[in-house]
C-alpha cells in the first residue's frame, strides 16, 4: 500500500516546507507588489503616499536583508497538491508539520501557536491543527506557504444571508471594512467566498487570497470601487488606496442558504508554492 | 523634519497628518510592560520620552524585526504615562478619544507603518533591555533609532486623522450607492 520511497519523499516535502516558508515570510509576491505599486502611482494625499513608500521600502529591505517582512509571521496555513500515485497518510501530513517546526528556527518565524484556552506557547509553530493543512488534488507535489497574521485575520467576517438577499453581499463586504477601518493594516486583500456551506465559505474565502490581486473581474472591481470609497486608505490615515483587490471564489450551495464569508488580508499577503520535483 | 528624543515642548506645535523623521532613545512596551508600569512604576525616565508599540524580533543582540502592534489595546495604560511627562507614543491604528485627550497640550501619537518590520529594524540600533523576564515580545527594549519616517496621527491640539477618516468613511457608508456589476 505504501510507496516504496515515502520517506524520501517526505523528506523532500519537509524542505519543500521550509523553502515555501522562508520565501513567504521573506518575499512579497510580484503580484502584490506590483498592486502597492499602481496604488502609489495614483495617491495624491501625502500622507497615504509616504505610508505605501515605507510599505515598498520595506518590502525591498526584507527581500534583500532575506528577514521577515512583518514581526507577525503568522500561523501555518498550508495548502498541499498530491499527485496520483502518492498517498494521502500521516507520515505526509507530518513532514509539513516538521518542517513548520525547522522554518521557526531558521527564519526566524515569531512562535505564535497557542493553546486556545490555556494560551500555552510550545514555541515551535506547530500543535493541535496546526499548521492548518488543506489538500487537494493535482498532477505534482507541492506545497504552498500561507502565513496567516492576527491583525487582519481577526477582522474577518461570515454572514448566512437569505436567498433574496443577493444584493445585501455588496454590503456586507463594505460593511466589513467600514468596522475594521485602519485595524487590519490596509491597504487589505479581501477575500471573499459565496455560496458552500457555513465552513465551507469561509474556506473560499480564505482560498481566494491565493489568486493574483492583479486581475479582478468586473464584480470584484465593484466590490473594490465600493471598499476603496469608504476613503479609510493606507493605516487608516486616510487616502484613495483601502483595499488592493477584492477576490471572489463561489461554490453552490443549499437552495435556502446564501453564505458569505470575507477574509480580511492586509497587505502582506505572503504566499509561495514550490513544487517538489519526482521522479516519484 | 527630524526630531530627536528626548522630546523638547516644540512638538507640541506639530499638526496631524505632519510628517516627521525621529533619531534618538525610544522604548518598546506592550501589554505587560504597560501593567507592569501601572503597578510598578516607570523603569526610565518618562519626561520628553518616546514609548513604541512593538514587539520585537530579537536575535543574537540584533533587531532583526520591529513593526508596530496595534496601540488601541493599550488605551486604558497610555494616560498616566503621559502624565508622567511622556510625550510620543508611536504605534499603528491610533488610539481612543481618552489617549487624545490626555495627549492636549502634552504630547503627540506618532503613526508609523503596519507591518514595516524590516524597515524599523534597517533604522534601528539595539541599546539594552529592561524586564527580559516578561518575554521577547513583551520586554521592555532600548533602542536607539536613526530616521523612522512617522505620522502625527494624534497632535497636542486634540485632533485626531483615525477620528476625522473614521467619520468620513462612515458618512460615504451611509450615502452608499452601487452599480449593477456590484450583485452576485
Amino acid at each position: 500500500m505504501y510507496h516504496p520511497h515515502l520517506a524520501e519523499i517526505c523528506d523532500a516535502l519537509k524542505k519543500a516546507t521550509i523553502s515555501a516558508f522562508t520565501e513567504a515570510e521573506c518575499v512579497l509576491p510580484p503580484d502584490v507588489r506590483e498592486a502597492i505599486r499602481r496604488s502609489a502611482e495614483c495617491e495624491r494625499d501625502p500622507v497615504a503616499q509616504q505610508e505605501l513608500k515605507n510599505i515598498l521600502d520595506n518590502v525591498e529591505i526584507a527581500a534583500s536583508n532575506r528577514v521577515p517582512i512583518c514581526q507577525d509571521t503568522g500561523v501555518p496555513v498550508c495548502y498541499l497538491t498530491l499527485p496520483p500515485q502518492i498517498p494521502f497518510c500521516n507520515e505526509i501530513l507530518e513532514a509539513i508539520g516538521k518542517g513548520v517546526e525547522e522554518a521557526t528556527e531558521l527564519v526566524p518565524l515569531r512562535p505564535n501557536v497557542v493553546d486556545p484556552c490555556t494560551r500555552e506557547n510550545r514555541g515551535k509553530n506547530v500543535g493541535a491543527g496546526m499548521p492548518l493543512i488543506h489538500v487537494s488534488t493535482a498532477d505534482c507535489l507541492s506545497i504552498t506557504a500561507f502565513p496567516k497574521g492576527a491583525g487582519s485575520e481577526n477582522l474577518s467576517r461570515i454572514a448566512m444571508l437569505l436567498p433574496a438577499e443577493r444584493e445585501r453581499i455588496v454590503d456586507f463586504v463594505v460593511e466589513t471594512m467600514l468596522i475594521a477601518g485602519g485595524r487590519p493594516c490596509p491597504p487589505v486583500i479581501l477575500g471573499v467566498g459565496i455560496g458552500s456551506t457555513f465552513e465551507g465559505v469561509a474556506a473560499l474565502a480564505k482560498l481566494a487570497l491565493l489568486e493574483p490581486v492583479t486581475d479582478m473581474d468586473p464584480f470584484e472591481r465593484a466590490l473594490c470601487d465600493a471598499v476603496n470609497r469608504l476613503g479609510i486608505g493606507p493605516m487608516g490615515l486616510g487616502g484613495e488606496t483601502t483595499a488592493l483587490a477584492v477576490k471572489v471564489k463561489r461554490a453552490d450551495c443549499h437552495t435556502a442558504s446564501l453564505p458569505v464569508a470575507v477574509n480580511v488580508q492586509c497587505w502582506a499577503c505572503r504566499r509561495a508554492r514550490v513544487v517538489v520535483e519526482g521522479p516519484f | 523634519m527630524i526630531l530627536h528624543t528626548p522630546l523638547d515642548e516644540r512638538v507640541l506645535g506639530l499638526h496631524a497628518g505632519d510628517r516627521i523623521l525621529l533619531s534618538g532613545t525610544i522604548f518598546t512596551a506592550r501589554d505587560r510592560a504597560h501593567e507592569r508600569m501601572l503597578s510598578e512604576g516607570i523603569p526610565f525616565d518618562p519626561r520628553g520620552a518616546v514609548i513604541y508599540h512593538s514587539g520585537p524580533l530579537v536575535k543574537e543582540g540584533r533587531i532583526v524585526a520591529a513593526g508596530p502592534t496595534t496601540s488601541a489595546r493599550l488605551d486604558p495604560f497610555t494616560p498616566p504615562l503621559i502624565e508622567a511627562g511622556v510625550r510620543g507614543v508611536i504605534g499603528k491604528g491610533g488610539m481612543g478619544a481618552d489617549v487624545a485627550q490626555a495627549l492636549v497640550g502634552r504630547g503627540i501619537y506618532l503613526a508609523f507603518t503596519g507591518g514595516c518590520a524590516a524597515l524599523a529594524a534597517s533604522r534601528m540600533r539595539l541599546k539594552g533591555v529592561i524586564w527580559e523576564d516578561l518575554g521577547m515580545a513583551e520586554a521592555i527594549w532600548i533602542i536607539e533609532l536613526n530616521e523612522l519616517p512617522l505620522v502625527v496621527g494624534i497632535d497636542a491640539h486634540g485632533r485626531s486623522l483615525y477620528a476625522e477618516v473614521h467619520r468620513t468613511a462612515e458618512r460615504a457608508f451611509a450615502e452608499r450607492e452601487y452599480g449593477k456589476d456590484a450583485i452576485c
